[in-house]
């Protein structure tokens, strides 16, 4: 009876994996395919053969450019920051038990849209290409300080983090820190005004080989460190005590895991600007379709994530209009109504 | 001091075991109302004396019972003052009886209109005023403002009563943030595109200094409706807070309560939203402020949120005309100010969710 019931067990594990993989393998063919099209996106079209030619290195001179110097750099940003702000949430919302819990909601995306606008207040003549790639660093600080200090709100002695303190505190700093920039509104000129409300919407405006290599380290470092820890992301799901029972460290742990989905987020949110959504709805979606193991979780939710960005900026390249909507925005227009509808359906 | 199990709870007593025993303190309630209204007196006194020009207690009093329009003060107390300063009144009493009322059914204590989505639906339909109908009267500006928090809330709501399992808090805060990002995605888009970004930060940030008699004569009367709809429901609304099937087994209508009370939270949201835009921390800190002081029934909560809520918005006001004369500090920032550190001591006390 025994071995017949493990082996059921053992089987639906097994059908379990190879579902999982499919879902995987699905979302990579998404994705090649979004990346084709986006390819072929905009105002000189490259067809799927041409992208490989020139991929190959057997394009034309000005295929090359359009690709190697304007299209690849842009998609490649699209895939790294979709990749790195999904990871993020989902490190964030395992952490701190929450759904809700996302780089926007604690802070990240005010901490680092802060020090932006701070910049283009004081300095308002220095929006030249030299200030931009000023921008992503005084965008990781900003980022960086908020977290801290929402750390240390949400910190007391002998309780460490609980995850409704942080939560809380992540939004009481975020609405201080908006506040701020409130004030800060009312006395930008309407030029510096624009430029930050894009840069607060999420316009990827990066869209450089420069950018992609500051943005790259983050996450050659973060995104294996996230997945090697997935199994402590999983006993940390069952709760405290259980978790400090298992003999896991969770204090160490949670301040490691939050590092790293802080270093995720605010490396990504200062290449993007502050695309908001990502964090929340890809490890969401990514849950419906594996279930809530960490390991497939992460490399799902990455895969969602850089999809769902991809995609729109690819729409927002596309749109018809005299000005670019930023991404971040089309994400939000696109994501939003995709996570009612699964939403509505759930049952949990 | 636990709430017995009296006649004016019928209810309950019907049953023999109240099924939690929850704590109230109506006497640190009817405080709250007493000295709350006393203070808020006050406060509107010392509103209406101070400002651009000084005008003594005994000349404010006056020009607010014996209003004679020959005289400049009186005009200006009048006309400019008065009508302010009861916006801000009635602000501070919709957010806050919103906020609550929301905390109390989606027993969750950071739902308020903002993470409902409903602010980002009135603002969203500000917008599309601003792009596409500039010149729009008060009356139409509100207008629109209703209709985008209620296509908010039926989005929200739709949603997650579309589900099998119904409408759970965590659906519906889910719900909330997705609705807010879209919305929010639409309205940021449109003044984007339009360029109205700014014109519309101005026009929020400049709050209540623009306050009319019209405006408040086409508010109140839907507020008034609202806040008295609203103590009607407490009762209904502390079962509720209790849990859906707790409520449920005490007989309550809940489907019939929830949407009442989000209907309540529409009417008093959407009214504050039009008069000064979003100010997002009232509705979410009164409530729990509140909550902490009187404990955890709705019909001592309701009424001291609303006094509370008045009162930090007519005392932020007054700061706000203070703090950087003769110019005005938006008021929504104030109260950021003031919230933000107090929240988030209450945040480092929290023990429990609710």
């Amino acid at each position: 009876m025994n071995n017949v019931t493990s082996g059921v067990i053992a089987k639906a594990s097994h059908r379990k994996k190879i579902h999982d993989w499919i879902v995987v393998i699905i979302l990579i063919m998404l994705l090649i395919a979004a990346f084709t099209i986006s390819a072929n996106t905009g105002t000189i079209r490259l067809s799927p053969m041409e992208l490989f030619k020139t991929l190959l290195g057997q394009g034309t001179p000005q295929q090359e450019l359009i690709l190697f110097e304007f299209r690849l750099p842009r998609m490649v940003i699209s895939i790294l920051i979709g990749a790195g702000l999904a990871v993020s949430g989902c490190i964030m919302q395992g952490v701190s038990r929450n759904g809700l819990a996302d780089p926007g909601i604690l802070g990240i995306n005010a901490g680092a849209g802060l020090m932006v606008m701070l910049f283009v207040l004081l300095f308002p003549s220095m929006q030249t290409t030299n200030s931009l790639f000023l921008l992503p660093g005084l965008a990781l600080i900003g980022s960086g300080a908020a977290a801290i200090l929402i750390y240390a709100l949400s910190y007391k002695k002998g309780e460490g983090i609980s995850p409704t303190r942080l939560l809380l505190s992540g939004i009481g700093v975020a609405a201080g820190i908006s506040a701020a920039m409130i004030i800060m509104t009312l006395k930008l000129t309407p030029e510096s005004y624009t430029f930050v409300a894009n840069w607060l919407a999420g316009s990827i405006w990066g869209s450089n080989w420069k950018f992609v290599m500051a943005l790259l380290p983050w996450l050659i470092i973060l995104l294996p460190f996230a997945y090697y820890k997935a199994n402590v992301m999983n006993v940390l799901n069952l709760g405290d005590q259980t978790a400090s029972g298992l003999g896991t460290p969770i204090e160490r742990e949670r301040i490691l895991l939050l590092a790293a989905a802080v270093g995720l987020a605010s490396s990504s949110v200062s290449v993007s600007g502050g695309i908001g959504f990502v964090g929340l709805v890809a490890p969401h979606l990514a849950r419906k379709l594996v279930g809530p193991k960490h390991k497939m979780l992460l490399v799902t939710s990455a895969l969602v994530g850089a999809l769902l960005v991809l995609v729109a900026d690819t729409i927002t390249r596309s749109l018809p209009l005299q000005k670019e909507i930023p991404t971040g925005l089309i994400v939000a227009i696109i994501g939003a109504p995709y996570f009612l509808y699964l939403l509505s359906r759930s049952k949990g | 001091m636990k709430l017995s199990e009296s006649s004016d709870n019928p209810a309950r007593s019907s049953h023999n075991q109240p099924p939690t025993q929850f704590h109230s303190r109506p006497w640190a309630a009817s405080l709250i109302l007493t000295a709350g209204i006393a203070l808020l007196a006050f406060g509107i006194a010392l509103s209406l004396s101070f400002g651009a020009a000084s005008i003594r207690l005994f000349e404010v009093w006056n020009a607010v019972f014996h209003f004679n329009p020959a005289i400049q003060n009186h005009q200006i107390i009048w006309e400019i003052r008065l009508p302010r300063i009861l916006g801000g009144v009635l602000i501070g009493v919709c957010f806050a009886v919103a906020g609550a009322i929301m905390q109390g059914m989606t027993r969750n204590p950071l739902a308020d209109s903002g993470l409902l989505g409903l602010n980002s639906g009135a603002s969203l339909a500000m917008a599309i005023c601003f792009a596409l109908f500039p010149g729009s009267s008060f009356l139409q500006l509100m207008l629109y403002s209703f209709v985008g928090a209620a296509l908010a809330v039926v989005m929200v709501y739709g949603t997650s009563s579309l589900s099998k399992t119904g409408i759970t808090p965590v659906r519906l805060v889910l719900a909330g943030a997705a609705v807010t990002a879209l919305l929010s995605a639409l309205g940021d888009a449109i003044s984007l595109y339009f360029n109205v970004g700014q014109d519309l930060a101005f026009w929020y940030a400049g709050g209540l200094s623009g306050t009319k008699w019209v405006q408040l004569s086409i508010v109140l009367p839907w507020v008034v409706v609202a806040f008295i709809g609203a103590l009607m429901l407490s009762r209904s609304i502390t079962l509720l807070s209790l849990g859906d099937e707790i409520a449920l087994s005490l007989g309550q209508r809940t489907g019939l309560v929830k949407i009442t009370g989000m209907l309540l939270v529409l009417i008093l949201a959407g009214a504050a939203v039009s008069l000064v835009g979003s100010i997002g921390f009232v509705g979410l800190i009164i409530p729990h402020i509140t909550r902490k002081l009187v404990g955890v029934d709705y019909r001592w909560i309701i009424p001291c949120s609303a006094i509370m809520g008045a009162l930090l918005i007519v005392f932020a006001d007054l700061a706000a005309r203070m703090i950087n004369a003769p110019e005005e500090t938006p008021v929504g920032v104030l109260i950021a100010l003031i919230g933000v550190p107090f929240f988030l001591y209450l945040a480092r006390k929290e023990r429990r969710a609710l």
